[in-house]
């Protein structure tokens, strides 16, 4: 049985919980995604950009300083989203989705973002494209990722400070939403993941799965054989569900996501949705969330600006409850050393939220059996997160 | 006996009386519980055909900045749903007469449980419910547990609805039908959408049960233009900035706006 179902059920997961006002818009993307999805020239042109203007395929590194490190004969390789155009793995969705809005004639193009990736990756590829690009981003993370600004504007896009709610990446996407609702005529809203009404999980996926398809057949070649474990982060979960869904019919291959325990699962301080959330309706979905006994959203936190999300993921909601994903958390000092240990093994700056499956690979190693191999989804790289990084090392050292 | 048979005989008995319906929308716990309580009050003193109380959910994405910030309010109090049918109770000890309509996103309802939901609002004495994130599509499980509760559940229809999807939203609504008068959010403007007497007059055929409009109307004028063509019209913002700017003590201050919107648009 494939996944999702026409409603956009993955299990009892996913859904449209829209206003009425966008649900005649989702009825016609989900039809005009149908015929897409069919469309060879579609794909054929998608394909294109991504080899020729963003660097695909990226490599699959057979990291044998890290392997190493670890001991316990591990093999493990790196998939090096971090190399791909704009330094991480989303320019393969906004590509897909921006040639999207573009064959249904929107002239403009809205996201969210939060700690900006998804933002720089929507204007660009409204950049390429030739299309108007409007990024709203919560007030406080303008200020925290001020550079992430000044790229997407650089790249011609406007950004919005939204100063409503926690003026975090949720209220970001409220905002997204109301402009939706207000300019649902000529505008189309790239969402950055796995997330969100039907079918955007399901869009976000397709254009995602570029990352296991590559590194089924990577491995395969260098190896012969499948992995025994996928690790990646998990935020909203797009470049976890981008290198699981291709693996998920090998039911010997372990998968593994790794969401952010910030300051400790027992504080109120942590983004792991899976691990400590409860069933509910946010953002369009059914899905876990971070919520209270009321079903008051609560913030999300994590060093890791891309993990620091209260929801996730339908389609991963449902790999929870079917048993086929694991769902792990580490936190915020365990990343830390995720990224320093990458750093110096292999000269690979991660990004924070890729840190977290460095991390996790860690911890485990030594209880893994002897000779594993081993795929870490390399979502990003860490440019972005250095100042930041700098700033807590040096802070530890005056204490 | 409350619930959607109650909402549509008052709304029709206001329409044969030439009587204009208001539908005044408050958030619950803005500034705070004791202070709704006396709005209410004041606002049912104005004679509203029925009343929208909205109970606040953190992230509210049909709504405008004026609603958000009363939602930021009313949280700080951290106001439960019990806290909620308690106030909803208190008021019908009071005004047994006027319908009240729980307005809120689905989330709320979903984690108190359905069924509880259901069970616990007729003991309160409410009416029924508007959830604007609950398309028709998403509604089953929410009309199968409310098939024999007569509690009206209230859709929306907005500007971008196809003509099948709006009968199929009028067959499944009860209590009235609720038009949101542009795309966009919630909040007061100047000027109102071209063309919404006409496309009005057209839903008003399509539905047996009363036609409500709502979205953006905030004065005099725009109750005079609509009241020919709808059954009833839902007032929001406009209080809510009241509030905002008088606090506590704003019951007065509504009650003469709701008064002032019903005389001047019937000496008109």
């Amino acid at each position: 049985m494939a996944y999702p179902n026409s409603r956009g059920y993955y299990g009892s997961y996913g859904g449209r919980f829209v206003p009425e006002t966008l649900m005649p818009l989702l009825l016609e993307l989900q039809a005009v995604y149908r015929k897409i999805r069919k469309d060879k020239r579609f794909w054929r042109e998608w394909r294109s950009l991504l080899q020729e203007y963003a660097g695909r395929p990226t490599p699959l590194y057979f990291a044998s300083n890290l392997s190493k490190a670890l001991g316990n004969n591990l093999k493990v390789y790196l998939k090096r989203e971090d190399l791909l155009h704009t330094g991480a793995h989303k320019l393969n969705n906004t590509i897909g989705q921006v040639l999207l809005a573009k064959k249904m004639n929107k002239s403009r193009v809205i996201a969210e973002t939060g700690a900006g990736q998804h933002g720089v990756a929507t204007a660009t590829a409204c950049a390429l494209l030739g299309l108007k690009c409007v990024v709203y981003m919560g007030a406080k993370d303008v200020e925290r990722q001020a550079l992430n600004v000044f790229r997407m504007k650089l790249l011609g896009a406007e950004v919005h400070p939204v100063t409503s709610g926690t003026q975090t990446l949720k209220d970001a996407i409220n905002e997204a939403l109301r402009d939706w609702v207000t300019n649902v005529r000529d505008t189309f809203y790239v969402i950055g993941s796995v997330v969100g009404p039907h079918p955007y999980p399901l869009m976000v996926r397709d254009f995602q799965s570029i990352i296991g398809k590559e590194t089924r057949s990577q491995i395969m070649k260098r190896e012969g054989r499948l992995p025994h474990y996928v690790i990646a982060c998990v935020g909203g979960g797009s470049n976890a569900m981008g290198i699981f869904y291709p693996f998920s019919r090998f039911r010997e291959v372990q998968l593994i996501g790794v969401e952010a325990a910030g300051l400790g699962l027992d504080t109120d301080h942590h983004s792991a949705t899976l691990n400590r959330g409860e069933p509910g309706v946010l953002h369009g979905m059914l899905t876990y969330l971070l919520q209270d006994k009321v079903g008051q959203i609560k913030g999300a936190h994590s060093i890791a600006p891309g993990l620091d999300y209260p929801g996730v993921g339908p389609e991963h909601a449902y790999f929870k409850d079917t048993k086929r994903a694991q769902y792990v958390a580490v936190n915020d000092k365990e990343a830390l050393e995720g990224f320093k240990l990458l750093s110096e093994a292999e000269g690979i700056i991660p990004a924070l939220e890729s840190a977290h499956a460095v991390a996790y690979l860690i911890k485990i190693a030594p209880t893994l059996p002897k000779d594993s191999l081993v795929v870490i989804n390399l979502s990003g790289r860490g440019d972005k997160d250095v100042a930041q990084v700098k700033d807590i090392l040096e802070g530890e050292k005056k204490h | 006996m409350p619930g959607a048979k109650h909402i549509e005989e008052r709304i029709r008995d206001f329409g044969k009386r030439g009587k204009v319906a208001i539908i005044p929308y408050i958030t619950a716990f803005d500034p705070h519980r004791r202070a709704t309580l006396e709005f209410l009050k004041y606002i049912a003193e104005a004679e509203p055909v029925l009343i929208e109380l909205g109970f606040p959910f953190s992230d509210p994405i049909a709504d405008g900045p004026t609603i958000q910030k009363a939602i930021v309010r009313a949280l700080e109090n951290r106001p439960t749903f019990e806290d909620y049918l308690q106030l909803v109770l208190s008021f019908k000890e009071l005004f047994r007469e006027i319908p009240l309509v729980c307005m809120t996103y689905y989330n709320i309802l979903y984690r108190f449980g359905l069924e509880r939901v259901v069970r616990e609002a007729k003991k309160a004495g409410l009416d029924g419910f508007i959830i604007p994130d609950l398309p028709i599509e998403e509604a089953d499980p929410w009309l199968k547990v409310n098939a024999r509760s007569g509690l009206a559940t209230v859709f929306l229809i907005a500007p971008t609805s196809t003509d099948d999807r709006v009968a199929k939203i009028a067959r499944l609504s009860s209590g009235f039908l609720y038009y949101v008068s542009l795309t966009g959010i919630t909040g007061a403007r100047e000027v109102l959408p071209e063309g919404l007497d006409a496309r009005l007059k057209v839903l008003k055929n399509l539905s047996s049960i009363p036609l409500a409009v709502g979205f953006g109307i905030s004065k005099p004028d725009h109750v005079t233009l609509l009241k020919p063509h709808c059954d009833a019209l839902v007032i929001g913002s406009a209080l809510v900035q009241i509030i905002e700017r008088e606090g506590p003590s704003a019951g007065p201050s509504l009650y003469k706006f709701l008064l002032s919107l019903k005389h001047e648009s019937s000496n008109r």
